[in-house]
Order: C-alpha cells, then sequence, then structure tokens
C-alpha cells in the first residue's frame, strides 16, 4: 500500500517506481530483454482506498524515454502523456484515487506498442471506502511475450512466466472466498480470456460497482480490459485455469489451484 | 636479420626450417594475446549470434518426432523450449540443450501426431530467437529393417541398373550405324550430360543452401566440381596406357562413372523424399525414371560402337551407371545428410563435365579428320536431342 502519511487530516500514500531495463525469464529457459517498473514484469501492484491522495516518484534509470499513464481521474499534466520523463529524469504524479474499482498504470511513451509490449505496465487498485468483503486476494495479469520481435507472441503467460503456476499452483483454502484482479495486457492479439475449471465466479467489470453483472465460468477480455473475480472452491484438490484462447493456454497461460482442506 | 640476408639462397640447413615456422610462431603469439585479452573489437552490447539449421525432421515413431539441428553460428545455442502448432511441448536432447558451435545434435519432441497432417516446429533458444522447421505430410519415417533395406535397394534397382542396361541394350542396334549415325549418338551423349550436368548442379545449389551459412554451401559445390573436373582430366593420361588417346572403352566407363555419381544423387533425392514421406514413389514414377534414365545406357555406349567389348564389361557399365542408385536411396533414406548430398551431388557434377570434355573432343577429332564442321546438322541435332529427351523424361520423374 506504498508508504502512507497523513497532510493536513487525510491519506496520502507515497509510492516510487523506477524504469529500468532488465532481462526477465518469461518461459523456463527464455529470457526477455525487457523494460520494466523495479526490473519485473508486469510492475508493482499500487493500492490505495477511495479518496486518497496517491504520490507516485517516477524515476527513469532505463535507456529510453518513459511515463507513467494511470488510468483514473485526474489532471492533464499527471495523465503522462506529454510530460516524457528521459533517461536520469524524474517525474511525480500527484492525483485523488478515484473511481474505486480495479485499474491499471502503463508506460505512453510512443511507440506506444512497443513501450507497452517490452514490459512496461501494472495494476493499479482503488479500493471502495467501505472496502470488499475478505478474501484471499491475487493479481493476475495476462500477457505475451514476442521473443524474436516478429510481432507475435511466442509465449503467454499469467503475471510473467509461462507455466509458471502450472509448476506452482495457486494454494487456496477450501470454501475461503478468492477474489482475483484479472487484467489483459496482452499486446499483438486483440483478445484473451480466463477461464476456471469445475466452478464458477462472479465477475465485477473494472471493479467499479459492488454488484457483480455476471455469474460464469469463462471470461474474455479486450486489450487494457480488466475486472474483478469472487469464487470459492467447495471441494479439495487440482484445479486448471487458463486462457480459454487454446493456443494461448498452451503457449503457457496455464495453471492451477490447489485447493487445501 | 643481417644473418639471414647473408645466406646464401638454395642453403636449407636447420635455420631454414626455423625461418618457416616464423609466421606461425607470430600466430601463435597473436591467438594467445587475442584469447587472453581480447582483440579489443568485441562489443559487449550485442547478443550472441545463433545460427541453428534444422536438417531433418523424422517421426520414427507415432507418438514422437526427432529434429536434427546443427549449429552453425561462432556462440554455443541453447534450445530452452520447443513449439509444434503452436503449443510448447515437453522435449528431451541427449547431449544436453546446449548446442556447441558447429555442433549437432537431435532434439526429441513425445508428440502424438496425426498422419497426413502437417506440423510446424518452432525451436525458441534462451535469447528468445526463433528457428523454424516443418513436416509438410505426417508419415511415419521407415526405421533400418532388413525389409526396408531391400526396398530402397528396389526402388535404387528401378530408377538406376534397369534403365541403364535397358539403354545399352540398343548396342547391337546402334553399332551398325554408319559414320554419321554415330556422330549423331556421340553428339546425343554430349546433350544428354550437358543436361545431367545442368540438373545435378543444380540440385547440388539447392541442397547446398540447407546447410549452416559456416560451411559456405555454394563456394564448395562449384570448388568441388572444378576439383573433381580437373583431377579427373590429370588422371586421363593414366588410362591412356602410353597410347595418344584414352582406350574408347575406358571412357565409357569414366561416362559411367560420372552417370553413376549422377544417379547416387539421384537416390539420395528419392531416398531422403520417401524415408520423409514427401513421395509415394508410385509406379507412375518408376516408368518416368526409366524413361528418363534409359538415354544414359545409349551414353555409355556411344564411345564403343567401333569396338568389340567383352560382354562382361557391360555388366560392369550398367552397374557402375545404375548401382549408384541404390547406395543414394539407402544413405538418403537412412543416414540422410545434407553435407554429405553436396558433396556428392558436386563431384557426380564434376565427373559429367570431364566427360563432357572427353566425348567432345572425339567429336572434334572425327570432325577435323573429315573436314567436316564440328557444328554440323548431325552434331547439332544430336545434341540438341539429347537435352530435349532429358528435358521432356524430367517431367515425368519431379520428385
Amino acid at each position: 500500500m506504498g508508504e502512507e502519511r497523513q497532510e493536513g487530516g487525510r491519506t496520502v500514500r507515497e509510492y516510487e517506481l523506477v524504469a529500468r531495463d532488465a532481462e526477465v525469464e518469461v518461459a523456463p529457459g527464455v529470457f526477455y530483454p525487457a523494460w520494466t517498473f523495479d526490473g519485473q514484469v508486469p510492475g508493482p501492484t499500487l493500492r490505495a482506498r477511495e479518496g486518497d491522495r496517491v504520490r507516485v516518484t517516477f524515476k527513469n534509470e532505463g535507456t529510453h524515454p518513459h511515463t507513467i499513464h494511470f488510468h483514473g481521474i485526474h489532471a492533464a499534466n499527471m495523465d503522462g502523456t506529454f510530460e516524457i520523463v528521459g533517461p536520469g529524469q524524474e517525474y511525480v504524479y500527484e492525483f485523488d484515487a478515484e473511481p474505486f474499482g480495479m485499474h491499471l498504470y502503463h508506460c505512453h511513451t510512443t511507440p506506444l506498442r512497443k513501450h507497452i509490449e517490452k514490459g512496461l505496465y501494472g495494476v493499479f487498485i482503488i479500493d471502495p471506502k467501505e472496502g470488499r468483503p475478505p478474501a484471499d486476494e491475487m493479481v493476475m495479469v495476462m500477457n505475451g511475450f514476442d521473443t524474436n520481435f516478429d510481432a507475435e507472441n511466442e509465449v503467454y503467460t499469467v503475471n510473467g512466466v509461462a507455466f509458471h503456476y502450472q509448476r506452482h499452483p495457486v494454494e487456496i483454502k477450501k470454501g475461503e472466498l478468492v477474489r482475483v484482479y484479472l487484467a489483459n495486457f496482452t499486446e499483438f492479439d486483440l483478445i484473451n480470456s480466463m477461464h476456471i475449471h469445475a466452478n464458477f465466479f462472479d465477475y465485477y467489470p473494472t471493479g467499479t460497482r459492488l454488484e457483480p453483472t455476471e455469474y460464469t465460468d469463462t471470461k474474455m477480455l479486450a486489450q487494457g480490459e480488466r475486472g474483478i473475480m469472487e469464487f470459492a472452491y467447495g471441494r479439495a484438490g487440482s484445479f486448471m485455469f487458463h486462457a480459454h484462447v487454446n493456443e494461448f493456454a498452451e503457449l503457457g497461460w496455464l495453471g492451477f489451484f490447489k485447493v487445501e482442506e | 636479420m643481417q644473418n639471414v640476408e647473408r645466406a646464401a639462397p638454395g642453403s636449407r640447413g636447420p635455420g631454414w626450417v626455423l625461418l618457416g615456422l616464423v609466421p606461425l610462431l607470430g600466430l601463435g603469439v597473436l591467438l594467445a594475446f587475442i584469447v587472453l585479452n581480447g582483440a579489443g573489437v568485441t562489443r559487449d552490447d550485442l547478443p550472441p549470434v545463433e545460427d541453428l539449421t534444422v536438417e531433418r525432421v523424422a517421426l520414427p515413431t507415432e507418438y514422437e518426432m526427432v529434429v536434427s539441428v546443427t549449429n552453425g553460428g561462432p556462440d554455443p545455442v541453447t534450445v530452452s523450449q520447443v513449439n509444434v502448432n503452436d503449443a510448447l511441448t515437453g522435449f528431451r536432447v541427449e547431449s544436453g540443450n546446449t548446442i556447441p558451435s558447429l555442433g549437432s545434435t537431435e532434439i526429441k519432441v513425445p508428440y502424438t501426431w496425426v498422419e497426413g497432417e502437417a506440423y510446424a516446429i518452432t525451436l525458441i533458444t534462451n535469447t528468445g530467437t526463433t528457428f523454424d522447421a516443418e513436416v509438410p505430410l505426417a508419415a511415419l519415417t521407415p526405421g533400418f529393417s532388413g525389409e526396408t533395406f531391400w526396398r530402397y535397394a528396389l526402388i535404387g534397382f528401378y530408377v538406376g541398373v534397369v534403365p541403364v542396361a535397358l539403354g545399352l541394350l540398343w548396342f547391337p542396334f546402334l553399332r551398325r550405324l554408319g559414320t554419321s549415325g554415330i556422330n549423331f549418338v556421340l553428339a546425343l551423349t554430349v546433350g544428354l550430360l550437358v543436361f545431367l550436368v545442368v540438373d545435378t548442379l543444380l540440385e547440388a545449389g539447392e541442397v547446398a543452401t540447407q546447410l549452416p551459412g559456416a560451411f559456405s554451401g555454394i563456394p564448395l559445390v562449384i570448388l568441388v566440381s572444378l576439383l573433381t573436373l580437373l583431377g579427373l582430366l590429370g588422371t586421363e593420361r593414366l588410362f591412356r596406357r602410353g597410347r595418344e588417346e584414352a582406350s574408347r572403352l575406358s571412357t565409357s566407363y569414366r561416362i559411367a562413372l560420372g552417370i553413376g555419381l549422377h544417379n547416387l544423387g539421384e537416390g539420395l533425392a528419392i531416398g531422403a523424399a520417401f524415408a520423409l514421406g514427401e513421395t509415394a514413389l508410385g509406379t507412375f514414377l518408376v516408368v518416368g525414371f526409366t524413361l528418363h534414365n534409359i538415354t544414359e545406357g545409349v551414353g555409355i555406349a556411344a564411345p564403343i560402337l567401333r569396338e568389340k567389348p567383352r560382354l562382361a564389361h557391360f555388366a560392369w557399365l550398367a552397374l557402375l551407371g545404375g548401382g549408384p542408385a541404390i547406395l543414394g536411396t539407402w544413405i538418403g533414406g537412412f543416414a540422410h545428410s545434407n553435407l554429405l548430398s553436396t558433396l556428392f551431388l558436386a563431384v557426380g557434377a564434376g565427373a559429367i563435365l570431364q566427360v563432357i570434355y572427353e566425348v567432345t573432343r572425339i567429336l572434334l577429332k572425327d570432325s577435323a579428320r573429315t573436314k567436316a564442321p564440328a557444328l554440323s546438322g548431325t552434331n547439332l541435332g544430336g545434341l540438341t536431342a539429347g537435352i530435349a529427351i532429358m528435358y521432356a523424361t524430367a517431367l515425368l520423374v519431379s520428385v
């Protein structure tokens, strides 16, 4: 939740994000020369409560100019579209956390697609004032990597490494509410999707309302689209989750929930 | 240095040997320095050069694909993922995932493929670079067994030995021809050989382009052909045995050898295509090859139409001209190697060039003797007929 402090009777959350070039492992044994926030793809998840003041100090330690463009409601010069931050420079973004929901941040320097496909993106969650019911929460960012630079993804992942949750299943407890903050940052392909096995979930598009709009087991998201999934498993065992775009599933976007008693 | 200059030219003492070693010593020092300190021109900001070449994809069982690769680049290449038809699959490399420079290995991919379907295979290295391979038509790759051994031998027999032997059966007919008739046949032989040398060189060039860049495939073809030609020209005098000219029979043998090497190349292509399921080699193709290669028998017989060789010679000539096709199908089917194929084809092209020279010389001598122009209607007609027959029958045998 960043550095929390009180200024003039309101909560201010301070974050620091550093853009830097880094080699990241995107599939077992396959390394990709990424542009990252804090050395990881996706970048760190930022979180605030509705109405908080958010202050993000952005340092560019990379080799190319970058910005941070937040999805949210804010002033023009806090939008990260015109104030390009060159290598070695820094910029402070400050705005009120609104509206509540599940949002994104990413670089908005041109060429835009290049700056996003290289890995400069992350999730920005604004909790509603009254909060959400307690749950086992997790962020899942769907993405892909074009490792041979032919404008097509060679691997697809959730949270950055192909088949990671197949080799390291996500452990959850039987009967406990699970909340997945799901975002689609896939480039080149127009859509991506999420399907969970042997279960259904409540879906809150963009997380901006407290009532679910859908009860389903498969959700398709366009580029930049995101939402919140809520579900609980009533039985112990291993359950698969994956993109129902089957090609993506077999190219890395596939994992398991390990439900324990 | 003063001493060296004073030494009389021609004196070759122990010091002379040392002089020969000086450049090598300098080279050693330079190499040691570069290995230890670098050459000062290295760039660390560039990724390694990766150059994998897929030699072949075999399907030895219904549930496995085997990709043979060669690393033709200067740096080791590590294969980290294998993608078959847009799905990452497990794989095994017994010698380890890293292939050293100029090393070769087999990547075994467990995969239950469907007969008759096409597969695209992508090898992904640790840097994310990709190398593609394909299975145009999935079919079981015949393994080595007594049965397949004989089946390949039979293919080679049909394609090589049978047509050449049949062509040689024209000998009694052709020897009753007059001088101009025989010249026509000799010119036809030159035409046939010209077709074969073009065909062999192009085939060699095609295979050579599939070699890793480091092997310099196209220069290899040209140089090996040239060396073969020069080597055979140089050894021709050995066959003369003191006479002014090589015996006509030995010319026939050399034509048979050149044609044999060409048929070896044909066998290689047929064997490889058959093994990889790219051709069914049906009746039509076998008949096509017989028609195509029957002219080769005529070519082998042409120089000896005025002589009376023993019958055994014809058997040997048929075997030398056609037999290598059997060898070719075995190599192509069981141990296909693009490098080996390139070399065989290049040697074949050189050998054919040499017999073109030899047969042309027979024609030229004859025209000098009879004071007829070398490019007479008969000779030009024969040459054209040879090329035309080969071209027309080649339409039947595109593998």
